[in-house]
C-alpha cells in the first residue's frame, strides 16, 4: 500500500503544478484570506475565465474522449488535478452540475451534431447548464412530477413548474425532466429534453434562502416549445434517462473541498476560555474533534479506495455512497458545535470574525443533507443496492398516474 | 495509487476466511463460551498448522516473515469468526512486544516458539477497575524479582509467558518498565476470573516473588507500550472490522427472513436505516484501519495519529453493529441461544482490553495537536 504516484501521474503532476503556479495564485498560509468570498458579484465572471482556461489547457474534463476537448484519461489524473488546484485561489463551483450531470446526459442521448454544439461552450464556461427536475409535489419522488410537455406538430409545448433550480438565473441551458403520458403508471409517462432558458414562456425566479443568498430557483414553463429534436431518449422513457443524471451525480469522484474543518475547529478551542479551562484540554471538546477528524480522514481514505479500484481497471465498491451522508451531517453538527464554542455570541454576523465560516456550515449543512439526494434517501440506496434489502412498499407504483389520490 | 491489499494478500485472507468458515463455526464459539475451556484448541491448532502465529515473526525465527498487511487480513477473518483463540494476546501482543524491545537472546528463545505455536504469549497490564495510567502501578519489579496482582489478564491461564507492565521505580512514567516472565514457575499464581465475553478466557495473576527480567531498558516500559498499543491498535481495529461486518450481515438475513406486519422486517426503514449506518461506520472504519496498516508498514511518521484514528472508528463500528444486531433480531436475540450474543460480547472486550473510546479520542487528538505544531 502506498498513496504514491506511477511514474506517469508524478510527471502529470509536475506539468499540472507548474501550469498552475503559471496562472492562478497560490493559497497563503493565512486561512482568513483563502475563504472563497461567495457574496463577490465578480464571481460569476471570474469562475468563467478560469474555466476557460482550464478547459483550453485540457484540464476541465480530463476523463471525457478528446473529440468532446478531454483527453480520455483515467480518472487518477483528475483527482491529482484537483489535488494540486486545491493550493490555489481559484473560482469554482458553478459548473458541476452542467459537467457533471447534464453534459453526461447528452452525451447519451444527444445527436452527434447536437453534442458538437453544446459539449465545447459548456466545457469552456461560456454556456452553464442546470438540472430541471424537482417540482413542488416531487423532489425524492421526483418520478411524480407533474410538468406536462405535449406534442405540437415537430415541437412539445410544455407546462409547469419545476422548483430548487441551482443556477437557473444565470444558467444557458437545462435537463428538463417532464411527463408526457399521465395515463400511465409514474415511471412510464415521463420523457426528458433539454431547451435554451431563453425560450419564450420560461420564467426563473430566485428563491430567497434561508441563508439569505438566492442561489437557487422557481421556474415557471408556459406554452414553451421546444422541438422533438431536443428530446433525450425515447417518448416514455424520461425515468431512464433520468437516472443516467442521478448516476453521473453520485459517480463524481470528486467532493466539495476546502470548507472548514477540523484544524479550524481546534484553532477555535484553542482560543475558547471555557470555565474549566481553555476548550482545547476539555474532555467533551477533544472527544467531538476525534470523532470528525475520523470522519474527515475516512471520507479521505474512502476515496483513496475508489481511485485504487479505478486504477487497478476495477470496479469501484460500493463504498463511495457513504460520503455524502457522513460529509453532510459532519458539516452541520461541527458548525453548530464551534458556534456553541463562541457561547451566546456564536449568533452574531459580524463581530466575531472567526464565526461567520461555522455558521455558514451550520446554514450550508442544513440543505447538504437534502440536495443530491436526502439523507433518508441515501440509507434507503444504501440498504437495498450495498445490502440487498427490500425496496420501500410503493403503493403508487402500478396506477395510472392520472389516477392517484392527490395528484395530476 | 495503492490503497487496497495486493492479490496475494486476499488470498491469504480467502485462505483463513475458509479454514474458519470450516474449522470455527459458531457451535464452537458456544462450546468454549459454555465450557471450560481455555479456547477452542482444535482451531488454534489449525492456525498453527497455516502458520498464523508466526506471520510477521522473521524466518530466521522460524516465521513466514510476512509484514503487517498480511496479518491485518487474518486479524479481520478472526474478529469476522469470533474465535475463541489467543491471538490478540500471543500473535499481535506478546510477538510484536519481543520484536519491538526483545533482546536478541529474548527473540531467539521465544520467537521459534511463538512462531511454531508452542508457547502462548500474553500481556499483564491492569490491576483492577481503573484505566491503564503511568501512576499507580504497584506491581513491582527488581533483583530479578516480580511481585503484585495484575487483573484482568487475557488468556493468562494458558499462556507460557507474560509482559508484565512494572514499577521499577523513579518519576512518572520513567518508574515504569516491562518485564517478561515464564508463568510455569512456583512465585506464579493463576486464578480464573468470570467475565462478560467467556468465550476469551481471563484470569488474574499474583507474582510471589517470581523469576523474571527486562523487556527493553529499565525505564522504558510506558514508552514501549504506547508504541505496542499503537500496532496492536491498528491489528485490532482489522478484527474489529470483522466484527463489524459479521454483525451487520447477521442482521441483514434475520431481516429478510423475519416477518413482522405482513412483510419482511427488512422492507421497515427503521431497520434499514440502522443498518445502512451499519455499513457507513464500517466503511469509515475499513478506511480508517487501512491506512493504520499503511502507515504500520511504512513506520510512517503518522503512525501515531492512524493508529488511533482506527481504533477510535472501529470500535465504534463494532459496538454499533453489535448492538443493532441484538436489535434488530428483537426478543430471540437477547436470549443464551441466538449467537448475537458473540459480537455482544467481543465487541466490549475488544474495545476496552486496549483502552477505551475516551482515552483513545483524548490521545487522537494530542497527536493531532503535535502534528499540527511541527
Ligand atoms: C441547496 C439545494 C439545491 C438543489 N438543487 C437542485 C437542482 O439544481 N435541480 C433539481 O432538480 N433539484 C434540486 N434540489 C432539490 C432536491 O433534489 C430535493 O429538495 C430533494 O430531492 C428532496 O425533495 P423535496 O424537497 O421534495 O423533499 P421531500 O421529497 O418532500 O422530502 C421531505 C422529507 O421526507 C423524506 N422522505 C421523502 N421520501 C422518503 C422516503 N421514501 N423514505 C423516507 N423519507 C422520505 C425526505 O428525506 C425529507 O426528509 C436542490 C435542493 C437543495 C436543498
Amino acid at each position: 500500500m502506498d498513496f504514491n504516484d506511477t511514474p506517469e501521474e508524478a510527471a502529470f503532476r509536475k506539468e499540472v503544478r507548474a501550469w498552475l503556479e503559471a496562472n492562478a495564485v497560490r493559497k497563503s498560509d493565512d486561512r482568513q484570506s483563502n475563504r472563497a468570498r461567495n457574496d463577490d458579484p465578480e464571481l460569476l465572471k471570474k469562475a468563467k475565465a478560469w474555466q476557460a482556461k482550464k478547459a483550453q489547457a485540457g484540464y476541465a474534463r480530463m476523463t471525457w474522449p478528446k473529440e468532446f476537448g478531454g483527453r480520455g484519461a483515467s480518472p487518477i489524473l483528475q483527482v491529482i488535478y484537483q489535488q494540486e488546484e486545491q493550493n490555489f485561489l481559484v473560482p469554482l463551483g458553478f459548473f458541476d452540475i452542467g459537467l457533471g450531470m447534464c453534459i453526461p446526459t447528452m452525451m447519451a442521448y444527444a445527436s452527434q451534431d447536437q453534442l458538437k454544439r453544446y459539449v465545447k461552450p459548456a466545457l469552456h464556461g461560456d454556456e452553464i447548464w442546470c438540472q430541471l427536475f424537482s417540482e413542488p409535489a416531487a423532489g425524492s419522488d421526483v418520478a411524480g412530477i407533474r410538468t406536462r410537455a405535449e406534442r405540437s406538430g415537430d415541437d412539445w409545448i410544455v407546462n409547469g413548474q419545476k422548483v430548487w433550480t441551482s443556477g437557473a438565473h444565470y444558467c444557458d441551458y437545462g435537463i428538463l425532466l417532464t411527463r408526457t403520458d399521465p395515463s400511465v403508471p409514474k415511471h412510464q409517462g415521463l420523457t426528458m429534453f433539454f431547451l435554451d432558458m431563453k425560450s419564450p414562456g420560461v420564467e426563473v425566479r430566485p428563491i430567497k434562502q434561508i441563508s439569505g443568498g438566492a442561489n437557487f430557483n422557481e421556474v415557471f414553463f408556459t406554452d414553451v416549445r421546444i422541438p422533438d429534436a431536443q428530446r433525450l431518449g425515447k417518448v416514455g422513457d424520461g425515468w431512464k434517462a433520468a437516472l443516467t443524471t442521478l448516476m453521473n451525480e453520485r459517480l463524481a469522484v470528486g467532493m466539495p473541498s476546502g470548507g472548514l474543518d477540523v484544524d479550524e475547529l481546534m484553532e477555535l478551542a484553542r482560543d475558547t476560555e471555557l470555565e474549566d479551562g481553555i476548550a482545547i484540554r476539555n474532555q467533551q471538546v477533544r472527544s467531538k474533534i476525534a470523532e470528525w477528524y475520523v470522519q474527515t480522514q475516512g471520507l479521505k481514505l474512502t476515496r483513496y479506495r475508489t481511485l485504487t479500484a479505478l486504477s487497478r481497471g476495477q470496479t469501484p465498491g460500493p463504498e463511495s455512497s457513504i460520503i455524502k451522508i457522513v460529509a453532510a451531517a459532519k458539516m452541520q453538527d461541527m458548525g453548530a458545535f464551534a458556534m456553541e464554542l463562541m457561547g451566546h455570541a456564536g449568533i452574531l454576523k459580524d463581530e466575531v470574525p472567526q464565526a461567520g465560516g461555522f455558521q455558514a456550515q451550520w446554514v450550508g449543512g442544513a440543505g447538504f443533507r437534502i440536495a443530491g439526494g436526502t439523507d433518508e434517501i441515501l440509507r434507503n440506496i444504501v440498504a437495498e443496492r450495498v445490502l440487498g434489502m427490500p425496496a420501500d412498499v410503493r403503493v403508487d407504483k402500478d396506477i395510472p398516474f392520472n389516477k392517484m389520490g392527490g395528484k395530476g | 495509487m495503492n490503497f487496497d491489499f495486493s492479490d496475494d494478500q486476499k488470498l491469504l485472507k480467502d485462505q483463513v476466511r475458509k479454514f474458519l468458515n470450516d474449522k470455527c463455526p459458531m457451535t464452537t464459539v458456544r462450546r468454549v463460551l459454555e465450557g471450560p475451556e481455555t479456547h477452542a484448541a482444535e482451531v488454534w491448532q489449525g492456525l498453527i498448522d497455516l502458520g498464523i502465529p508466526g506471520t510477521t515473526i522473521p524466518e530466521a525465527h522460524g516465521g513466514l516473515g510476512l509484514g503487517p498487511l498480511e496479518l491485518c487480513v487474518v486479524a479481520e477473518e478472526i474478529g469476522r469468526s469470533c474465535a475463541p483463540v489467543p491471538f490478540e494476546t500471543s500473535v499481535i501482543l506478546a510477538t510484536e512486544a519481543l520484536k519491538m524491545a526483545g533482546s536478541p537472546a529474548q527473540q531467539a528463545k521465544w520467537l521459534p516458539l511463538l512462531a511454531q505455536g508452542k508457547a502462548v504469549g500474553t500481556v499483564a497490564l491492569a490491576e483492577g477497575p481503573q484505566p491503564l495510567k503511568p501512576r499507580g502501578v504497584a506491581t513491582r519489579f527488581g533483583n530479578g524479582r516480580l511481585n503484585g496482582v495484575k487483573l484482568p489478564v487475557t488468556d493468562g491461564e494458558l499462556a507460557t509467558f507474560a509482559i508484565v507492565l512494572v514499577n521499577t521505580g523513579g518519576q512518572g512514567e520513567r518508574a515504569l518498565s516491562l518485564a517478561l516472565v515464564d508463568l510455569a514457575q512456583k512465585g506464579v499464581t493463576r486464578r480464573r476470573l468470570e467475565t462478560v465475553d467467556p468465550t476469551r478466557k481471563h484470569a488474574e495473576l499474583t507474582f510471589a516473588d517470581a523469576t523474571a527480567e527486562l523487556l527493553g531498558a529499565e525505564g522504558e516500559g510506558w514508552r514501549v507500550l504506547e508504541r505496542l498499543q499503537d500496532a496492536a491498535a491498528v491489528y485490532m481495529a482489522f478484527a474489529q472490522v470483522g466484527g463489524a461486518e459479521a454483525a451487520m450481515w447477521m442482521a441483514r438475513d434475520y431481516a429478510l427472513q423475519r416477518q413482522a406486519f405482513g412483510r419482511a422486517i427488512a422492507s421497515y426503514q427503521a431497520i434499514k436505516h440502522k443498518l445502512a449506518d451499519c455499513y457507513v461506520k464500517l466503511e469509515i472504519a475499513r478506511s480508517n484501519a487501512y491506512y493504520g496498516a499503511m502507515m504500520l508498514t511504512e513506520g510512517g511518521a503518522d503512525l501515531p495519529l492512524a493508529a488511533a484514528a482506527a481504533r477510535v472508528a472501529a470500535t465504534d463500528a463494532y459496538d454499533y453493529a453489535a448492538k443493532e444486531n441484538i436489535q434488530t433480531h428483537g426478543g430471540i436475540g437477547f436470549t443464551w441461544q441466538a449467537d448475537t450474543q458473540f459480537h455482544y460480547r467481543r465487541a466490549r472486550l475488544l474495545s476496552l482490553s486496549l483502552g477505551g473510546p475516551m482515552a483513545w479520542k483524548d490521545k487522537l487528538v494530542t497527536r493531532l495537536e503535535r502534528k499540527n505544531a511541527a
